[in-house]
């Protein structure tokens, strides 16, 4: 198998934000290809793989999905050779100021990237009561470094504008740069459908890099829906504890991927991958989402007739950042763990996801 | 004519080294040895000094030399690590003025080594539209060199910004002042021989000044040149009124200081650096009267007093993780102080002032 590292690299590189997932969704259709029988692409940006199942026709199938789709910026103004922005997802404005972004213009026929740098104005230039806290989005700037009447050749209103940020590699096989929310997560899946490739299953499998989940999770129920699994994983970041973040819903960094509990996953699948985990010891802890789990499966649960929903999560710290933060260890983790569950799925796996409800005395 | 110090692709390969070295006020070593290297072979006498200020002499060749000190700081602003969390995670101050607003989602290099580290910030999830309304304080940040990352308390850290050219512009970290460290480490390859030429290459510049004041003692020149970068505030107003306090403009030349917080410009040499422009035909601007300071602020008033005068590339967003300049604001820095020193003669300190 070609490495991890390089592709998930290439994925941080990607530009790819919520709308717009050409250009990522290209390199992972080119990694998947030998991984899956049928790729295709839905209405609406997603990416679909088909790996066939041994089992006899007609087969259930698990989705497992993961969204592709990255925040970012817009250009909403042009004002004497700088840009106004607004945001493609949640961007916190207090992390942009000073940050190297890339800003993809269209003025010129096929789209530049243009190297760019978010500008704070200082106090004196802006309104008087936005003099001390931060700044807020509408009154930041981009500087491309060209001159005004280059500015006005190449950039438009609309333009998109991703973060610029090189990913890097930090001591103890973690990675950081941005949008690791979620490329960490479609590494997983690659791992995963790697995985499958020594080992037979009898389910059809249906790998989905979903698009628009920053925006509104249109790609993953529009997926689900088309595709009709029978069960569905989905795969997503998760807070890790770290600086800013300690708070009870937080986990542990590095020491294994999350399993969701709550009413936006099925119980007993939830159960099913709990003891699974603790047979093959992968190390994972529990997460616990009380209402919205704020992913994909909160749209694939309700997809036409509603699907059983599990939701495995990577701990990420300083997440919506350019400097989002993952373990290596935990990516390779999550992909095993899927592909471990996949290849134990029998043609009557369905008759365990029942309610397992107390009866009343 | 005066000779005119030219930039081209040498003096930008080198720009970009310094600007890509670490070399926050009093950890100067980095850019000290690159320093060191370039001029060796080009100067009369060179010596490193109590506070690790290079100090180079080119001697000129004219019978009557004024001694002509050219100060351009090495530092530059930064942080310390200076206190450990464990994993991998350091509690931080900052050297020099930085705006904390500035620090958060950035990357850095640590110590010597330039290990990678990030500055982190809670996820915007997790924050309430009230919390977004202020700033997050330095304490609560920690820079994070991944869970078994190690760094020595009291190492330094810098953004972790690599040189670009972009367009007409330069992007890097540290412009200010590794653009007038460059242009320094040329004039002394290029020295005019109508002046002694004494090259301070100073440390703490970003906390105080400190390092010009004990060179321009050692030195005792006859005048100083503080050869530096100043902000270019030349961004649009959020109302679209005009910006009357831009400080200097991007793309209008060099900018030659008559008064800031720290100097009030020699007058003889304002209307020689003036003079020299307008002679050379070389673009500059006046820097609009106002605060901040250069290492001008502590070599004037050394010794019996020391008539002096900056000129600064302009730039933008001084002190952040990206700052930007004109490379042809450069270009006309480098000409315009090269034909000013060739131009000076003894006579110009007999004038009235």
């Amino acid at each position: 198998m070609p490495d991890l590292l390089p592709f998930l690299n290439d994925l941080l590189s990607a530009p790819g934000l919520s709308g717009h997932e050409e250009p990522v969704a290209r390199i992972i259709e080119e990694r998947w290809k030998p991984l899956v029988h049928e790729i295709s692409r839905s209405n609406i940006g997603s990416l679909h793989g088909l790996r066939r199942g041994t089992g006899p026709a007609p087969r259930p199938s698990v989705m497992i999905s993961t969204h592709m789709d990255a925040i970012g910026l817009m250009v909403t103004g042009i004002v004497d050779g700088f840009l106004r922005v607004t945001s493609v997802g949640g961007v916190d404005a207090r992390v942009l100021p000073g940050q190297p972004v890339t800003v993809h213009a269209t003025g010129g026929g096929q789209t530049a990237l243009l190297p760019a740098v978010v500008a704070q104005p200082s106090a004196r230039l802006l309104p008087p009561e936005q003099a001390d806290g931060p700044v807020p989005l509408e009154f930041l700037l981009i500087d491309t470094g060209l001159s005004p009447r280059q500015v006005a050749q190449q950039a438009r209103v609309g333009d998109l504008v991703s973060y610029g940020t090189e990913p890097v590699e930090l001591a103890g096989e973690v990675i950081t740069g941005h949008t690791l929310d979620n490329r960490a997560s479609v590494a997983a899946l690659t791992v995963c459908l790697e995985e499958l490739q020594n080992r037979p299953h009898q389910w059809d499998v249906w790998a989905v890099a979903s698009s628009q989940e920053e925006v509104g999770l249109g790609g993953a129920l529009t997926s689900a829906f088309g595709l009709r699994p029978t069960l569905a994983i989905v795969v997503d970041v998760t807070f890790a504890k770290g600086p800013g973040a300690n708070d009870w819903y937080t986990v542990a960094f590095g020491k294994g991927p999350t399993l969701c509990l709550g009413p936006n996953l099925h119980p007993a699948l939830v159960k099913n991958l709990k003891e699974l985990a603790e047979q093959l010891e992968i190390p994972y802890s529990m997460e616990y989402a009380p209402r919205h789990t704020g992913t994909d499966a909160y749209a694939i649960q309700v997809a036409a007739e509603g699907i059983p929903t599990a939701l495995i999560s990577i701990p990420l710290r300083y997440m919506h950042t350019p400097v989002e933060m993952v373990s290596i260890k935990d990516i390779r983790r999550a992909g095993r763990w899927m592909a471990e569950f996949i290849a134990r799925l029998t043609p009557d796996f369905m008759e365990k996801i029942v309610w397992e409800d107390k009866k009343n005395k | 004519m005066a000779e005119k110090l030219l930039i081209g692709n040498s003096q930008l390969k080198l720009l970009e080294k310094l600007c890509n070295a670490c070399a926050v006020s009093g950890d100067e070593g980095e850019v000290r040895q690159i320093v060191l290297e370039e001029i060796k072979n080009h100067v009369d006498e060179v010596k490193v000094d109590a506070l690790g200020n290079v100090l180079a002499v080119k001697k000129g060749s004219a019978a009557r030399r004024l001694r002509v000190m050219v100060s351009a700081h090495m530092d530059e602003v930064g942080f310390m690590l200076v206190a450990e969390d464990g994993e991998g995670l350091y509690r931080f101050e900052t050297v020099g003025s930085i705006d904390v607003r500035q620090l958060v989602g950035k990357r850095v290099w640590v110590g010597k080594d330039h290990t990678p580290g990030v500055i982190g910030a809670r996820p915007i999830h997790l924050t309430t539209a009230e919390e977004r309304k202020r700033a997050i304080p330095l304490d609560t940040l920690r820079i994070d060199l991944g869970p078994s990352g190690k760094a020595n308390l009291g190492d330094r850290a810098t953004f972790a910004t690599c040189f670009r050219r972009v367009g007409p512009s330069l992007m890097a970290k540290a412009l200010d002042n590794r653009l007038g460290v460059t242009t320094l480490i040329e004039l002394l390859k290029n020295a005019p021989p109508n002046i002694d030429l004494l090259a301070a290459f100073t440390v703490q510049e970003e906390i105080g000044l400190r390092g010009a004041k004990v060179a321009a003692h050692a030195f005792a020149p006859d005048l100083a040149i503080a050869i530096d970068s100043t902000p270019a505030n030349d961004l649009p107003t959020w109302d679209g009124e005009e910006n009357t306090a831009y400080n200097t403009k991007l793309g209008l030349g060099p900018a030659i200081y008559i008064a800031d917080g720290a100097t009030f410009s020699d007058p003889r040499l304002v209307r020689h650096f003036l003079a020299t422009a307008e002679a050379e035909k070389i673009p500059c601007q006046v820097r609009q009267p106002g605060g901040g300071g250069t290492d001008a602020g502590s070599i004037h008033r050394e010794r019996e007093g020391i008539p002096s005068i900056s000129v600064s590339v302009p730039h933008r967003y001084s002190h952040t993780a990206i700052s930007l300049a004109r490379l042809e604001d450069w270009k006309n820095y480098a000409a315009l102080i090269s034909a000013a020193l060739g131009r000076l003669s003894p006579q110009l300190l007999a004038e009235e002032r």
